[in-house]
């Protein structure tokens, strides 16, 4: 006798079709082949109904989804690509990827992302359904920090920035600030107090130099010097006094 | 000139000389040559309607700048001495000129080597990726930008508290900023080494700091000009308004420029051509530094305004990609479709289909002539301005660190001569001890100098430095210069110096010259003296004070001086000038009783008073 075998997860009415035993063959093969356009009618509605199903859960403004807008051509200008279904599909897998990351399990795939309102812009909804249970969405903050979580892979799979790959709602983390451990502008500083210092001291060493072999070569030719005093004001230097009109040259008269 | 008045050189040290001339008109133009002709002249320039601006600049030069610097630099050469050995040897009466001019020195130099260290400053941190200045740094707690930093720019916030840390208003002192102790530290150090061994050092340092400038300004021009909206700025810079000549403002703000750009009144020019030799054409050299300096500014604004159009037109178009992507986004429209060229459709277009939509995006308006009316001049110009300009440039450190290298060169070799002008009458009055070398003093001068500008680096140093500005360096100054000139064309007398001038160039001066130094100059002096006094009196004595928490933040709050402090503002106004009549009025006493003052050049040698005729009783 042959036996449908019913999916596990078929409706009650598919599973009380089993034919009873006893029955005559015509009406058996009539349950075989209504058993198998009843399958394919629910496989059917199930194929089609399953979109239908998740366009009800990807709504604009759903609770549990984030909008996303990409600006390819702000980013990248002569070598954007363009945006097609194949980049739709990217994006879905790098989601699925930024699930399996965050959750840390392997059960995430593309069709658990379900994708909506496409617009030109190119800017669209998107919610994440859970693996187990297609009706049920994961909620809006668990999708944020898996995204949070894998947002450089993400940028890069794209080749965009946290500016040109938009997830509406979902901060960018600020990025840490380099601090390095001596600020550069000691640095700098040090090396021009440390030059103009060593130059400072170098000149005045050797202005001390100089002095010392000029007061050595003076010594020398102190005599001369000396000479050159006693003559007196000779090139228009008043060396000490006051140029004394009143003392002339009496030699006639008796000397005091 | 009596042949015993004169004082050719010091008795048993000569003076020190200039190694060439190349040094003496390099050193000069240095002085002259500041950071004023860079950021003060294009500014003036653009408001007073651009090319026309040219006239009443020129007329100032030629008519008031050029006497002026040829009369300084023919007594300080002929008489051979610093500024108040030069006005005891004109009159013992206007003694006190050359007083107020090393007081007024002294305050100059405190206040302008702050603004070298804040150069300093702004040079060390430009060897940075990013430049701290373009971007806000993060709040304790890492969750977002300073608050104070969001509300105004970055580059304010970089300015006003990370370099200056100011207070809110001026009683609140705050406390010394250590970073800008260090970088004051640095340029008196710099300054001094310069000044190590006088004119010997300082004739080789103005080889570079005299020639960078113009090096620098060179390449910015090159690559200024092939930026965008260079060409506009340029035309907005010199597009001639005709009827602002009318202004009268305008014909005193172009004399104020020239005088002070020239540098003159300070006792520094007068120093530095006392160590010339006297046989040297000085009308030439004062011709060329003049003109040099006013080519300089006129130069100097090329650059400044193209990359100041290159700023606006940076700024007129993120305005409008702001309201571009508002538009993109809202209306869902393609990436890019709305450029900044076709924006003006799609917003007409859009404003007629979806007005609601569009009003409610609040968009900006932006206008690329407002941006370029936002213009600065002085440290609001290269701190804010400029340093905003440079982020957008590519390669930015090299072009900040050229910028600020330029601005150091300038103002260190204006500080040569300020510090000259303080230095030069304290060796001519003797006031140095004999035991002292020339280097432990200066280097007392700097370190004193040093001590007393600290209170520049308090939080509200910038606030007494805007006073310090406003009221040392401006109305002492014209006052100094018209008692030189009256001295010089009317109590030294017009005969004797044509006849110095003679001796020193070959030939008579002209009648131009004569004709400014009698009537013209004096004139021009006098009533730009007066017209600013008046000026000045009628604007209130207010300050823009940096407050966070004022309530139209980040717009500066308009605050009244208090008592205290406008008493400090007189007082600086009037020491200096005090000196003068004081002067004038002690020799007045010293002459009335008949006694022997110090000052032997008038004093006919009495033939029977022998002093040095001792009578030794030999008994």
């Amino acid at each position: 006798m042959p036996s449908l075998t019913v999916p596990p997860g078929a409706p009650p009415i598919l599973q009380s079709l089993t034919v009873p035993p006893g029955a005559p063959p015509i009406l058996q093969s009539l349950a075989v082949t209504l058993e198998r356009m009843l399958v394919r009618i629910l496989v059917l509605l199930y194929l089609a109904g399953a979109p239908a199903l998740a366009q009800t859960l990807c709504q604009p403004n759903a609770s549990n989804g984030y909008r996303v807008r990409i600006s390819i051509k702000t980013a990248l200008g002569n070598q954007a690509y363009e945006w097609n279904e194949n980049e739709m599909f990217l994006f879905r897998a790098t989601m699925a990827f930024a699930m399996r990351r965050y959750y840390k399990t392997e059960t995430y795939n593309v069709d658990n992302i379900i994708v909506c309102n496409q617009t030109r812009r190119v800017s669209f909804w998107f919610v994440v359904i859970s693996p187990e249970n297609p009706t049920m969405l994961i909620p809006k903050a668990d999708v944020e920090k898996a995204v949070s979580m894998s947002r450089h892979r993400i940028n890069n799979a794209f080749l965009l920035t946290d500016r040109t790959l938009e997830f509406l709602g979902i901060y960018p983390t600020l990025a840490e600030p380099v601090n390095p451990d001596t600020p550069p502008w000691l640095i700098v500083f040090g090396v021009v107090i440390g030059a103009v210092f060593a130059g400072i001291i170098a000149l005045l060493v050797s202005s001390l130099l100089q002095k010392r072999r000029k007061e050595k070569g003076m010594m020398e030719d102190g005599q001369d010097e000396e000479d050159r005093q006693m003559k007196g004001v000779e090139n228009g230097i008043n060396l000490d006094g006051i140029y004394n009109r009143g003392f002339t040259d009496d030699d006639r008269f008796t000397k005091l | 000139m009596p042949e015993e008045g004169m004082e050719d050189s010091k008795g048993g040290e000569e003076r020190p000389k200039w190694n060439n001339k190349a040094e003496y008109l390099l050193t000069c133009i240095g002085f002259a040559v500041g950071v004023g002709n860079v950021w003060r002249f294009p500014y003036l320039c653009q408001i007073y309607g651009g090319g026309a601006f040219l006239i009443p600049y020129l007329i100032a030069l030629v008519f008031q700048g050029l006497p002026l610097l040829y009369l300084e630099l023919a007594i300080g050469q002929r008489l051979r001495m610093g500024s108040i050995g030069v006005w005891n040897s004109i009159s013992p009466y206007l003694g006190g000129v050359g007083v107020a001019s090393m007081l007024v020195s002294f305050c100059v130099s405190l206040f302008y080597n702050t603004i070298v260290a804040w150069v300093l400053w702004y040079l060390f941190n430009s060897f940075q990726e990013p430049l701290p200045w373009s971007q806000c740094p993060l709040n304790h707690n890492n969750t977002g930008y300073v608050e104070e930093c969001v509300e105004s720019t970055p580059v304010n916030y970089f300015w006003y508290r990370q370099t200056l840390n100011i207070t809110p208003n001026m009683e609140t002192s705050g406390s010394l900023q250590w970073w800008m102790v260090v970088s004051l530290a640095t340029a008196w150090s710099i300054v001094y080494i310069c000044f190590v061994r006088g004119i010997e050092t300082i004739g080789k340092a103005v080889y570079v700091t005299a020639t960078f400038p113009y090096l620098v300004l060179t390449i910015f021009l090159v690559r200024a000009l092939t930026l965008p909206g260079a060409y506009e700025g340029l035309i907005y810079l010199f597009t001639p308004d005709w009827e602002i000549l009318k202004n009268p403002q305008v014909w005193l703000d172009a004399a104020t420029q020239i005088f002070f750009s020239l540098s003159v009144a300070f006792g520094g020019l007068i120093s530095f051509s006392s160590y010339n030799s006297q046989k040297n054409n000085c009308e030439k050299d004062a011709v060329l530094v003049g003109v040099i300096n006013s080519a300089t500014s006129i130069y100097a604004s090329i650059p400044i305004f193209a990359i100041l159009g290159f700023k606006a037109h940076t700024n007129y178009v993120t305005c409008l990609n702001g309201n571009i992507l508002a538009l993109t986004n809202e209306f869902d429209i393609s990436d890019m479709n709305i450029t900044v060229e076709n924006y003006e459709q799609w917003f007409d277009s859009l404003n007629g289909t979806h007005p609601s939509r569009v009003s409610d995006l609040k968009l900006k308006t932006c206008d690329l002539q407002t941006f370029l009316d936002q213009s600065a001049s002085g440290t609001g110009l290269a701190f804010i301005v400029f340093t905003e300009a440079v982020i957008s440039m590519p390669g930015s450190q090299v072009w900040a660190v050229l910028f600020f290298i330029m601005l150091f060169s300038l103002g260190l070799s204006s500080m040569f001569g300020n510090l000259e002008g303080i230095l030069t009458p304290l060796h001519d009055l003797k006031l140095v001890p004999k035991w002292m070398p020339n280097e432990l003093f200066t280097a007392i001068i700097c370190l004193l100098l040093f001590l007393m500008a600290l209170i520049f680096c308090l939080g509200s140093g910038n606030y007494w430095l805007e006073i310090f500005n406003s009221y040392v360096g401006s109305v002492p100054f014209l006052i100094i210069a018209f008692f030189e000139i009256i001295a010089v064309a009317y109590i030294y007398g017009i005969g004797r110096f044509s006849d110095d001038l003679e001796f020193m160039t070959g030939h008579r001066p002209n009648i131009f010259w004569k004709v400014c130094w009698l009537v013209i100059s004096p004139l021009m002096l006098f009533v730009v003296l007066v017209a600013y006094v008046a000026v000045q009196a009628q604007t209130p004595p207010t300050y823009a004070a940096w407050n966070p928490d004022y309530v139209n933040f980040p717009n500066t709050e308009v605050l009244p001086y208090p008592d205290w402090v406008f008493a400090i503002c007189v007082l600086l106004s009037s020491v200096p000038v005090i000196s003068i009549p004081l002067v004038a009025i002690y020799r007045l006493i010293c002459c009335m009783s008949g006694r022997h003052s110090k000052d032997s050049l008038h004093n006919n040698p009495n033939p029977y008073a022998n002093e040095d005729y001792v009578v030794e009783l030999l008994l």
